[in-house]
Formats: C-alpha cells, sequence, structure tokens
C-alpha cells in the first residue's frame, strides 16, 4: 500500500497536549536554512549590483570585486541547496484537486476563515506556488546566471545573448524576491509556522488548522503502525 | 633615391612597381599620402600580391615576378607609339640623338659579343661612333637608324600590350590603363616618382629591372624635376652609407673602384679613370678621380703614402675576381677555401638563399666571429633547434665568438637615408651588459693586430702599421673624429696662385667641399662624396632647422645631404635648355641670366650656361643614357629574360635560361627546378612585413605580437586546388628545401595566365627563424635559390619555384 | 598635411581637465561640468591607413600593456580580437566591391569611440568607475572598477574587455592622460601616414570634409564620416570610403545605439522592480494590520488531540 504522497520521512503526529506533529527533519531544515541564508545573501549582493542606490551593500561582501566575485559562487550554492529541497519536496507539491478548491476560495484565505476551505494536504496551494515558483525561478536564475558569469563563461555566448540574459536575470531576481516575500510573510502570518522551520515541529492545532488531511494521514499511519522515524 | 623623402610630396603620380612602400617603408610613405592629400597625386602599384600599398592605392595591376622588365618595355614602347615623350627633355638631356656602333646588335635576347663558355659579353661594340674630334657622334634630328633613340624603339617594339600581357600576366586592359596613367606625365608640368626596392633588387637581372624605369623617367622628363626620380627605398636605416662608405668587396669610399689584379700599378689603374668628355664643355666629374683617390689614400695612410710610392697604391689589395660578393664567400667557405668569417651586424643563415648550403659552408669554416646587439640565427647555426633547424652540432667543430655590439640607439653617430640625407643621431639609451660599439671592437682588433705586426713582422705589415690613428683614445675613437675624417682636412698649406701671400687651403682645417680636394697629397679625405658633412663650420649633419622655403621640400638646413648638399640630383634638369624650368609652379632651379638659382644646389658650376653643360655631370656624355654602352654586363638596354626558375620558358627567347649572363656557381645549376617544372610547378616569391624589420624585430615582443608566426599565402583558386583550408599547414618545397607553414588563403593573390597557362603565386614572407620571442619558424630562404643579379650579384628572392601540399603540423 | 602632433613640453604642465571636468559618472547622481570644455576627438581615416600597426605598439608601449604572442590564425589581424591589452586593433577585410569587381583590403583601426552617449557608462553598476569629461573623452578609472563586465553588454561596439589578471575592465582611454597635457593620443603621435589625427570634434569634422571630398574625387561616392548619431556622436571618427555600408569594416555597426534591452535592464526594469518588491512588502504590512494574526485556537488543538488521541495505538 502506497503512503501518500504528502507525507515524508520524518513525518509524524505525537500524542499529548499539545498534539506535536514533526513536519521537517534536522537535516531538511539546515537544508532550508542553507537555501534562504544564500537566497538572502544572493538578493542583497544582486540588489547592489543592480542599483547604484544600494551599491553600498557591497561592502557587506568586502566590497564590489568581492561581491562581483562572490554572487555567482553564493548562487551556485543555492542552487545545489534548493535542489535538495526540491527533491525532499517535489512529491508534497504535487497539484490535488483541493488545491483548486482553496485557489477559487483565495478571498477566504486571506481573510483568514479556514473552517470555508477544504482540508488540505502537507502544502496549501499557496505554498505550492511558493515551491514552483521559487524552483522555476532558480533554474533560470541560475541559467542566465551562467551566460553573465563572465569570469568562466564568457566565450560561450554572444553579446546580445548575454544582454538579454542578463534582463532575464534581473526580472527573476525580482520575481524571487516577490516569492521570498510572500513567503516569509505567510511565515510569520500563519502563527505557529515558524517552529517547522526551527524546532521541526508544529502544533497539533496547527496542523488540524491549515493541514488537515495531512495530519489525519499522519494519524492513520501511526494507527497502522507504519514507522514514522 | 635621386630625389628625396619629402620631395615625393610634390609628385602627380606614384608607382610603386618592384617595392611595396607602405608597408615595407611606412614612415617615409606619409610623403605618399601627402602628396594624394595635398595634390590630387594618384598612386598606382603593380605587384603580384595586393599588398597594403595596393590597399590605399587608386589602381593596382597584378603582375608576376620577375617579368617587370617585359612590363616596362611595354610601357616605354606604348610611350614611344604614341607620342607620350618629353621630347625636348629627351633631346636634350639623353644620349636619344647618340649614335652607336655599327657592330652592335641585338637579336633573340642577346647582343653582340656573346660567349657562352664564360657567360660573358665582349662589350666592345656597344658604345657610340667616336667622330674626328674625339667626341661621340650625335644626329639631334634623330632620323640615323643608328641613333639610340631608333634602336631603342626597335628594341622594344617586341613588347606591345599583347605580348606584355602573355609574359607578365597582367590582364591587357590594366596594363593598358596604368600605361595611360604613366604616359601623361610625359607633360613637362607633369612628375612621376618610381618608389622601388628589393622587389627590383632581388633578381638575376636586378639592375637592369631599375634601369629599365630610369629609361622611362628620362623618356617622360621626370628625373631632375621635383616629385620625379627613380627613389631606391634602402631597406635599412643606413643601408646607403654602408654602399657610400664602400662596404662592398669591390669599392672604396665614394663609389670608387678597389683595384684588379690586371691594375698593378697606379698608372695603369688611373689610365681606365680618366673620363675624358664625350661632348664638348661636359664636366664628366669623375674627372676628378684622382683628386678623391689620392685623398683617399692620403686619409688611410698619411705620410706614408707619399707621391714617391703612387700614395701607396701598393696597400691596396688587388681583385683576382670582380668582387668577394657573400654569394662566393659562401661558395668558398663551402669548398673548404675560406676559414674564417666575420659577420658585423648580418645574419646571413637567414639572409641569403639556400639556406641548407649556408649551414653546410657555416660548418666548414674554423672560426666564425658574431658582432651584433642581437642574438642571431647565424651565431647559433650549430645549435639544434629541431626542424628549425635540424644540425648535429657533434659534427660541427667551427669555432663561434659573440661579440655584443650596441644598437644604433646605443650610440653616436650618422645615419645616411634613401635620400642621401646624412642625419646625425645622439644616443637614447646606455647598452646593456658587456655590449660595446662596433668602433671599440674594431679598434682592439686593429691595434692587437698592429701590436703583433710590429712584434712579429709578416708578409705586408705596412698597411696595418702605417695606417692613421689619430685618435684621442686610440681604443674608442669618437663618432666626430671619424666623421671629421670622412669630410676630409687640409694636410699642408696651399697657397692661392693668383695671390701667393694669401692661402687657399690651410693646413689642420676641415675642407669646406669636396671641390677642394688635391691630387698632390695635400688634402685628406676619407669618403670624398661627404664632403661638407664635417666643415669648419661644424657638424652639418647634426642641422635640425627644419625651414622650408617656399614649401619646396627640399629642408636644405635639415642634416646634410650628399653630394654638397644637393637635395635633387640632377637638378639643373629640371629646367629646359635655356635655363627655364618646366613647369613654374614646381620650379627648382632656372638660369637667372647670370648664374643659377633657385632652391636646391646646383649640380653644374653656378655660372656654367644652360646651353652648355648638361645636367649628368657624372657622365662624361653630360647627359643621361638611354642606352648604358658596356656599363651593364647584360646589355646596354634591357631584355626580359626569366628567373632562373620559372613556370614558363621566355617567351621571346625560348632558349635562353635566365639572365645569360648570371654567374651561377657550378653545383647551384643542378639545385635549380627545371623550366616550366612539374615537380615545383608554382611561382614563389618571398617578401617582408610591416610589422617586422628582417630578423631584428622577431626578437621584440611587441613586434611578435603583431605578427607572431610564420605563414605562407596563396589564392582561394590555388587553395581550393590543393585542398588546403585557411589557417591550415602546408608543405612548401622547392629544388633546395621544404619549409611547413601557416597558410593564409587569401583573395588578395589570384592566379595568372602568363602565355596561355596558370599561374599560381606562392607569397612567403620571411620573418621567421628559430631565435627570439615570436614563434620558432622556417625561413624562405631555405627554398630560395643561389644565384645573384649579374651585375651587383643581389640573389634572386623575388622569383622561384615551389610546391605546395597540405600536412598537419609540425609535431610537437 | 595636418599640423602634426606636438612634441611634449620639457617642463610639467598643469592638467588640463580632471574630475571637476566629469559631465557623466557611472551610478552616481552629479552635476555635469559647466560650461563643458572643447569636445576633442579622433579621426581615424581609413583611406589613409597603411595597415602597419604602429598604434597598435604604441598603445601597448605608451600604457605599458604585454600581450601575448598568439598564432597566425588566418588573417593579419594580431592578436585576433581586442583583449584587455591590446587596446586598440587593425581589423583586415578582404572585401571585393561588387561594382568594380576590384578587391578592396579594407584596414579598421578598432577601439573605443567615446561615445557622447556611452553605453558602457549606462550599463556601469560602480559608481565612479566609468567617467565622462566634459570634452568627451570617456575613461575607465580602475579602482572602482568591480569587473561585473555589465560595461561589455552595454557596449554598442563591443569595446570593453575584462582582463583574466586583475578581473577589471580595461579599454582605449584616449589617451586622457596625454591629452590632459596637451599631447595627442600614443596611436595618433605614431602614426606615420596621419591616418590618426587628434584635435578638437569640429577640426577634426572639418578636416574629414576635406578628406571626402577628396575620396569622392577619386570615384568613392558614398564616402562620408562615421560620427553615428545614435550614440549621440562619437569622439572617434571614422572616414570612410563606404560610409553608407560601414559594416564591410569588420562589422562596423551600420546605426549603433545603446541596445533597447541594456536600456530596459538599466531603466525601467529596475523603477519596475523596485515597485513590484516594494508593493509585496507594503502588501504584506497592509493585510497584517487589516486580518491580523492567522492563530491557531484552543478548539483546533482540542480538534488535534481529539483526532490523536481517538486512535490509540
Amino acid at each position: 500500500m502506497s503512503m501518500p504522497d504528502d507525507i515524508q520521512p520524518g513525518d509524524a503526529v505525537h500524542k499529548g497536549h499539545p498534539v506535536i506533529v514533526n513536519r521537517y527533519t534536522l537535516a531538511a531544515r539546515i537544508n532550508h536554512w542553507v537555501t534562504a541564508i544564500s537566497l538572502i545573501l544572493l538578493a542583497i549582493s544582486g540588489m547592489a549590483l543592480f542599483s547604484p542606490k544600494l551599491f553600498f551593500l557591497t561592502a557587506l561582501f568586502g566590497g564590489g570585486q568581492a561581491t562581483r566575485a562572490i554572487h555567482p559562487w553564493i548562487g551556485v550554492v543555492l542552487f545545489f541547496s534548493f535542489m535538495g529541497l526540491f527533491l525532499r519536496f517535489w512529491k508534497a507539491n504535487l497539484w490535488k484537486s483541493e488545491d483548486g478548491t482553496w485557489l477559487r476560495r483565495i478571498r477566504d484565505v486571506i481573510a483568514g476563515h479556514e473552517e470555508r476551505l477544504p482540508e488540505l494536504g502537507k502544502y496549501n496551494a499557496g505554498q505550492k506556488f511558493v515551491f514552483w515558483g521559487m524552483s522555476a525561478l532558480i533554474v533560470i536564475l541560475i541559467s542566465s546566471g551562467i551566460v553573465v558569469w563572465d569570469q568562466y563563461f564568457y566565450p560561450f555566448t554572444t553579446i546580445p545573448q548575454k544582454r538579454v540574459a542578463i534582463l532575464v536575470h534581473a526580472l527573476a531576481a525580482i520575481g524571487i524576491i516577490c516569492v521570498w516575500i510572500v513567503h516569509v510573510y505567510a511565515a510569520i502570518w500563519v502563527r505557529g509556522t515558524m517552529s517547522a522551520m526551527t524546532k521541526g515541529q508544529v502544533t497539533g492545532g496547527w496542523a488540524w488548522r491549515h493541514h488537515r488531511k495531512w495530519l489525519r494521514e499522519l494519524v492513520v499511519r501511526r494507527s497502522r503502525g507504519t514507522p514514522a522515524e | 633615391m635621386t630625389n628625396s623623402w619629402t620631395d615625393i610630396k610634390n609628385t602627380d603620380l606614384v608607382v610603386i612597381m618592384g617595392g611595396n612602400a607602405a608597408e615595407a617603408h611606412p614612415c617615409g610613405f606619409k610623403w605618399v599620402t601627402e602628396a594624394k592629400a595635398t595634390r590630387g597625386a594618384k598612386l598606382v602599384v603593380v605587384d603580384p600580391r595586393f599588398t597594403r600599398s595596393a590597399a590605399v592605392a587608386d589602381y593596382y595591376a597584378p603582375i608576376r615576378q620577375g617579368s617587370d622588365i617585359a612590363f616596362l618595355l611595354g610601357v616605354i614602347n606604348y610611350c614611344m607609339l604614341n607620342d607620350k615623350v618629353q621630347w625636348e627633355y629627351v633631346k636634350a638631356f639623353t644620349n636619344a640623338a647618340y649614335l652607336v656602333k655599327d657592330g652592335f646588335t641585338y637579336q633573340e635576347g642577346l647582343f653582340t659579343g656573346y660567349d657562352e663558355q664564360k657567360r660573358d659579353y665582349n662589350r666592345s661594340t656597344w658604345d657610340y661612333q667616336i667622330g674626328a674630334d674625339g667626341y661621340a657622334m650625335v644626329d639631334d634630328t634623330l632620323q640615323n637608324p643608328r641613333c639610340v633613340w631608333n634602336l631603342l624603339k626597335e628594341h622594344v617594339a617586341l613588347y606591345t600590350p599583347d605580348m606584355v600581357s602573355r609574359i607578365t600576366g597582367t590582364p591587357k586592359d590594366k596594363f593598358l590603363k596604368v600605361c595611360e596613367m604613366i604616359a601623361e606625365t610625359s607633360s613637362p608640368t607633369k612628375t612621376m616618382t618610381s618608389m622601388y626596392a628589393l622587389g627590383w633588387t632581388q633578381h638575376s637581372k636586378g639592375s637592369q629591372n631599375i634601369r629599365c624605369m630610369a629609361m622611362l623617367q628620362l623618356i617622360l622628363g621626370n628625373i631632375g624635376v621635383r616629385g620625379g626620380g627613380m627613389n631606391a627605398l634602402r631597406g635599412h636605416s643606413n643601408i646607403q652609407g654602408l654602399t657610400d662608405i664602400g662596404l662592398m668587396s669591390n669599392l672604396i669610399p665614394g663609389y670608387m673602384s678597389l683595384p684588379t689584379e690586371r691594375e698593378p700599378d697606379f698608372a695603369t689603374y688611373m689610365s681606365t679613370r680618366g673620363f675624358k668628355p664625350l661632348r664638348p664643355n661636359q664636366m664628366s666629374y669623375w674627372q676628378n678621380y684622382k683628386k678623391f683617390f689620392v685623398s683617399f689614400q692620403k686619409a688611410m695612410w698619411g705620410a706614408a703614402a707619399t707621391p714617391e710610392n703612387n700614395f701607396a697604391y701598393d696597400y691596396l689589395p688587388k681583385l683576382d675576381v670582380p668582387a668577394y660578393d657573400i654569394l662566393r664567400a659562401f661558395e668558398l667557405m663551402n669548398q673548404g677555401k675560406m676559414n674564417a668569417y666575420v659577420c658585423q651586424g648580418f645574419n646571413p643563415l637567414q639572409a641569403f638563399p639556400n639556406k641548407a648550403k649556408l649551414a653546410s659552408a657555416l660548418s666548414k669554416l674554423k672560426l666564425l666571429v658574431i658582432m651584433d646587439p642581437l642574438e642571431t640565427e647565424t651565431a647559433r647555426f650549430w645549435e639544434n633547434h629541431g626542424i628549425y633547424n635540424d644540425v648535429d652540432p657533434t659534427k660541427i667543430q667551427t669555432e663561434v665568438i659573440q661579440l655584443p655590439t650596441t644598437c644604433f640607439a646605443e650610440d653616436e653617430g650618422g645615419l645616411v637615408n634613401s635620400g642621401r640625407w646624412m642625419q646625425w643621431h645622439w644616443p637614447a639609451g646606455s647598452p646593456p651588459g658587456e655590449a660595446k660599439t662596433d668602433v671599440w671592437i674594431m679598434s682592439q682588433i686593429h691595434l692587437r693586430l698592429k701590436d703583433l705586426y710590429r712584434k712579429e713582422g709578416g708578409a705586408n705589415p705596412d698597411p696595418i702599421l702605417n695606417l692613421t690613428w689619430n685618435y684621442k683614445d686610440t681604443h674608442e675613437p669618437t663618432a666626430a673624429e671619424l666623421a671629421k675624417e670622412m669630410n676630409g682636412y687640409v694636410l699642408t698649406d696651399v697657397a692661392d696662385p693668383n695671390d701667393p701671400t694669401k692661402k687657399l687651403l690651410e693646413a689642420g682645417k676641415q675642407v669646406a667641399t669636396f671641390g677642394v680636394l688635391r691630387d698632390d697629397g695635400s688634402t685628406a679625405c676619407g669618403n670624398w662624396i661627404y664632403s661638407g658633412s664635417y666643415t669648419e663650420a661644424g657638424n652639418m649633419m647634426a642641422r635640425r632647422d627644419n625651414s622650408d622655403p617656399d614649401d619646396t621640400g627640399a629642408f636644405l638646413k635639415w642634416s646634410f645631404a650628399w653630394p654638397a648638399n644637393r637635395r635633387i640630383i640632377y637638378n639643373r634638369a629640371s629646367a629646359d635648355i635655356n635655363g627655364k624650368p618646366w613647369d613654374e609652379t614646381r620650379k627648382l632651379l632656372w638660369w637667372d641670366g647670370a648664374k643659377w638659382t633657385g632652391y636646391d644646389v646646383p649640380d653644374i658650376a653656378p655660372t656654367a650656361k644652360p646651353q652648355d653643360v648638361g645636367p649628368f655631370i657624372m657622365n662624361p656624355e653630360g647627359v643621361s643614357r638611354l642606352f648604358a654602352r658596356g656599363m651593364m654586363r647584360d646589355g646596354p638596354f634591357p631584355v626580359h629574360y626569366e628567373p632562373f626558375e620559372s613556370p614558363v620558358a621566355n617567351v621571346i627567347a625560348p632558349k635562353i635560361r635566365g639572365n645569360p649572363v648570371a654567374r651561377v656557381f657550378k653545383d647551384d645549376f643542378t639545385q635549380f627546378a627545371e623550366v616550366a617544372s612539374k615537380e615545383f610547378p608554382y611561382a614563389a616569391t618571398s617578401y617582408r612585413l610591416t610589422e617586422h624589420f628582417h630578423y631584428w624585430t622577431k626578437n621584440n615582443q611587441v613586434n611578435a605580437v603583431l605578427q607572431p608566426e610564420f605563414f605562407v599565402e596563396i589564392s582561394e583558386q590555388l587553395a581550393k586546388e590543393k585542398g588546403i583550408s585557411n589557417a591550415g599547414w602546408a608543405k612548401v618545397s622547392s629544388k633546395r628545401g621544404s619549409v611547413l607553414a601557416k597558410v593564409y588563403v587569401t583573395k588578395r593573390i589570384r592566379p595568372l595566365t602568363v602565355d596561355g597557362k596558370t599561374v599560381h603565386i606562392v607569397g612567403i614572407p620571411i620573418h621567421w627563424g628559430f631565435v627570439g620571442a615570436a614563434r620558432k619558424g622556417f625561413t624562405a630562404n631555405v627554398l630560395t635559390p643561389f644565384v645573384g643579379d649579374a651585375n651587383i650579384e643581389t640573389p634572386e628572392f623575388k622569383a622561384f619555384c615551389v610546391n605546395i601540399e597540405p600536412t598537419t603540423g609540425p609535431v610537437a | 598635411m595636418f599640423p602634426p602632433a606636438p612634441n611634449p613640453p620639457i617642463t610639467p604642465v598643469p592638467e588640463r581637465f580632471g574630475d571637476k571636468d566629469l559631465i557623466r559618472r557611472s551610478a552616481s547622481t552629479i552635476t555635469p561640468a559647466s560650461p563643458r570644455q572643447t569636445e576633442v576627438a579622433k579621426l581615424i581615416d581609413v583611406s589613409k591607413c597603411i595597415g602597419c600597426k604602429a598604434c597598435q605598439a604604441a598603445c601597448l608601449e605608451w600604457n605599458n600593456l604585454h600581450e601575448e604572442v598568439g598564432t597566425f590564425n588566418g588573417s593579419y589581424t594580431n592578436p585576433p580580437d581586442l583583449t584587455a591589452n591590446s587596446l586598440t586593433l587593425m581589423r583586415f577585410t578582404e572585401w571585393v566591391n561588387p561594382q568594380t569587381d576590384n578587391l578592396e583590403w579594407l584596414i579598421r583601426k578598432d577601439g573605443c569611440m567615446h561615445c557622447e552617449d556611452p553605453g558602457c557608462l549606462k550599463a556601469c553598476p560602480a559608481p565612479g568607475a566609468i567617467v565622462q569629461y566634459s570634452n568627451g573623452i570617456v575613461d575607465f578609472i580602475h579602482d572602482a572598477c568591480i569587473g561585473c563586465g555589465y560595461c561589455v553588454k552595454g557596449c554598442p561596439f563591443n569595446i570593453p574587455r575584462i582582463s583574466k589578471v586583475d578581473n577589471k575592465a580595461y579599454k582605449c582611454t584616449l589617451c586622457s592622460d596625454r591629452v590632459a597635457v596637451g599631447q595627442w593620443p600614443a596611436c595618433a603621435k605614431a602614426c606615420p601616414t596621419q591616418a590618426i589625427a587628434f584635435g578638437t570634434k569640429d577640426e577634426m569634422k572639418k578636416w574629414a570634409d576635406g578628406r571626402i571630398t577628396d575620396l569622392k574625387s577619386r570615384g568613392y561616392q558614398n564616402a562620408g564620416l562615421y560620427d553615428p548619431p545614435g550614440v549621440g556622436g562619437t569622439h572617434v571618427m571614422y572616414v570612410l570610403q563606404h560610409a553608407d555600408q560601414p559594416e564591410i569594416y569588420a562589422g562596423l555597426p551600420k546605426n549603433p545605439t545603446i541596445s533597447p534591452i541594456v536600456e530596459l535592464w538599466k531603466g525601467a526594469t529596475k523603477y519596475f522592480g523596485f515597485a513590484v518588491i516594494g508593493f509585496a512588502a507594503v502588501a504584506g504590512v497592509f493585510h497584517h494590520m487589516v486580518a491580523g494574526p492567522n492563530k491557531v485556537s484552543a478548539e483546533d488543538e482540542e480538534n488535534a488531540e481529539k483526532l490523536a488521541g481517538g486512535e490509540r495505538s
């Protein structure tokens, strides 16, 4: 018997008061934070190179030359780090029928009327949007980034191609920063979320409120004695 | 040059043929761009390749290398048939009207008197008919069939446009267009300048190439005028100085000749150097030969040169052969007859033909001394450099001594440029390491030799022991001391014959001009043509006043031009027979009724009447020669001869191979490809590129960057035929050797149709070798034939035959 | 002859322009120097050029640059392209004129054009790494250069090159150091035929007129001056025999402008980007203020406990 797509290694529910749900393993959390820090550093260094007004931010990296040199390498770190996240999470982010319903009721989502939404798996459509958005943008960023990484890849493309690449890179960066804002804001707005990425755990109530289908699946799986960890 | 670089700005038409001024003389070429920009002058380039000169030309015509004489005789024919002749000039200033001896004829490529065994002519018939008055006979009407004009007309009649095109491969329409442009300058108010260099000299008939253009220029009236002339572009900043100072095996300074064995005593020597005028009133300036010669001997041996010992005439070596030119020297070396060789600023392993023979010759030497500021291939001939110099050092016993010298920028002295300007220069830097000036090295050798002779005696010690050596520092005479010696000075007072209380010349003073040199031993002069360059007024070569009244381009106060600060020689010819300038807008000298005046120093005496004295003062005729008499070994008129290696037989004289009087050593004949060889079917030529100077600049990193690697050039058609790709590798071979080269497949070379046959051209630049900063590469002289010009033995580098095949690159 | 290049004076002379004369400074807002100095220009007369490469040698020597010894690449163009050391390059093109069937060997000295509206400067993110003096010279200030290569993308002529040694951008400076003390650029000084001349832009245009008249008289009906308006004119101009088709001269662009993509990147994208990012952030704050935090209720916890507790293992 196959496991639901959105139950991932390490996910588990523990009875108690309150109920504790394991949402992310330590490895997943480290993977996430490496990615997160990379993305932030990339955003800062990238914006420093993008806008003269923010050029002063290069000081954080040891000056313009160092910023220019280090930015693409952080990009490489981000790419591989995110690839780890992608491999961990892609199954749980596959589209489900309830996601359509959720999306149609986006007004209720924004207003916080969770009770009017369908029961959801580990991720809601918004989270899936962030996941797939990040995935797509990172691919675009790394590809366009390599085209303009002149130190190693100058001879392989023409200048007109590089011009397109750098414009695409800038637009994709704006996109990914926006996705990041949505991601961070959602984590702040939906209280109780942060602990998922810090301690790796959320409360049962949080899971009940936001990802009830997932919680039910975990409970069902525990009752069947499937080893959880 | 008859004229000067700066004078080129005065021209209406520049013809670059037998040279590539833009590439090989970029700095001087500025005067061509100047003439084009300010006078609207046109530039014509005739060359087997579309060169960088052609890139800025108004008209380009291709020509097969080695067929220039056919082209030029064709132009002469065109001018004669179309009445494009500066008649007044031709009649007044050339020997057109002179009658030639009856015995003289021309038939099938040969003149009267040819001896096939000796490869030489008996030239006795090649002369004028001499009248009862002792002067040459002339027919001013030009009616006499034996006059030079009519003989020339007959001689060139063969070279019709069709025939020219058939021989040269130049398309007929292009040839005619060039004819038309050149012929226009027969107008007295139009001039043409001829700029040529090694493209004409490096042939077995190099001298005749140049003569041919000189004749054309005379017919057009373009010699002695502003913007005209025969302008030899010297390849080295001081190569003009080299010939002036007599650094040829058969010359002494000032173009005087070394005695031969047949002239054992002074009287015999002088008997053929009387230079009696051939026409009345003529200056025949060589009549002063004895004054120049005696003054030279006095400069050399001072008090030891006395009237009693014929001014030390016996000290001079007597030649047993016409000349010990470099080809002969290497032939003798190779035969084991020459055992020691001093190379002073010379890299013969690169600069002379048939590298394999040169290397073999050097390997047979006992001692090779190299004086050079740079590392040279010659100095390293014994060293193995893989395929580029594949020798076995263990088999070579030659002792090589390298003496590092200063280069021109590290010492003081004079350089003589193409325009005969003697320009003084000062050191710009200090010599590196152990480098010493050539003068210091030569002084050491001389002082040591002198010492040895003094101690040990010898067969003939006097020339060494008595050599004048009055320098302040005997170990290193200064450039100024040497320059003063060459200018000449007074040894003993000479009283004024009109007023014995006055001194004409005062002992110890520098002479002001060669005009005061004497044959009684009272003056000394190292090089009579340099007289006036370092006078009591100081070092005239160091003058840097660039004023130029009326913008004539003369610059009389800038440095010093030999002879006598004359900027355009034969300048008397710039005015008509009455002394009126041909072109008022471009006047140079004119007769003001009492004397010559103008912008230049006149050739003839300032008061010599215009109708009396001809402008060509060095000739006993006083006029120039369309017919060269016996002065050229290979004919009084030029004839088209094929190169020794040629893709076609000589159309006009199929039996004649090469130049019939060019000297060929026995073994070398076997090393020529046969005529129209199937094994070596392509016409090759070697040349220089602007980025490099001979084999020097490959030692310089910047020049090496600009043209880093050896290559050859071929047409797209030949590349296709042979399956060779651009920048791919090919093997180029001649009967004497083969080279590997990258190939430049270029539109700038196109195959030519010669005598109905397609002739492909292979271009081979010369600048690489196995030492230096540039990539190691082969040199063109691996391929070139060991034969020189019939008159002066300049090697035939410009026309030979090769094969080319695609190949892979050298194994690393 | 155009008045030849002056020889350097023996005594030091004050600099004729410097930081006070900037009209543009990369990634910076400045008040342009006023009044402007007389605009200078280098005129390259392709019809007078003999391809001797003296300009290339002079450039390497004056700027004390070291280029590598390369290989033969099937052309006289050496090295085959501009590099961080070869700031100027003779480009050779064999072109058969279709009208006459005659070969023309076009030799163009390539290098920075010193645009009046420099794309490199527009693209540069490093404050002060690229400056434009009021005489028109566009100069790279290497201390400020970060080596990002944006100038390469900004340039309509494909000129700047990034050094592999110090990761900084290099291009012709129009010998701003020489010009500042009244000298001609090294290339112009070295040019034997005055194919390169230097002076005020007006003088150069006037001189070019004479050259164009001469060329037209020799049958080059389309001879003309290359001073492309798309970049506001340039301070390096060409006299071309075939000004109607500059692209035959080793790809000299016909109507060069700063690429619209670069304009978009350095213009609208910047405003758009910050607007979008700002909007996202503000929207979040606003949403939080209006909707308040999305909190888990005690009921949710109980429900969870019930769900978990209801299933005893």
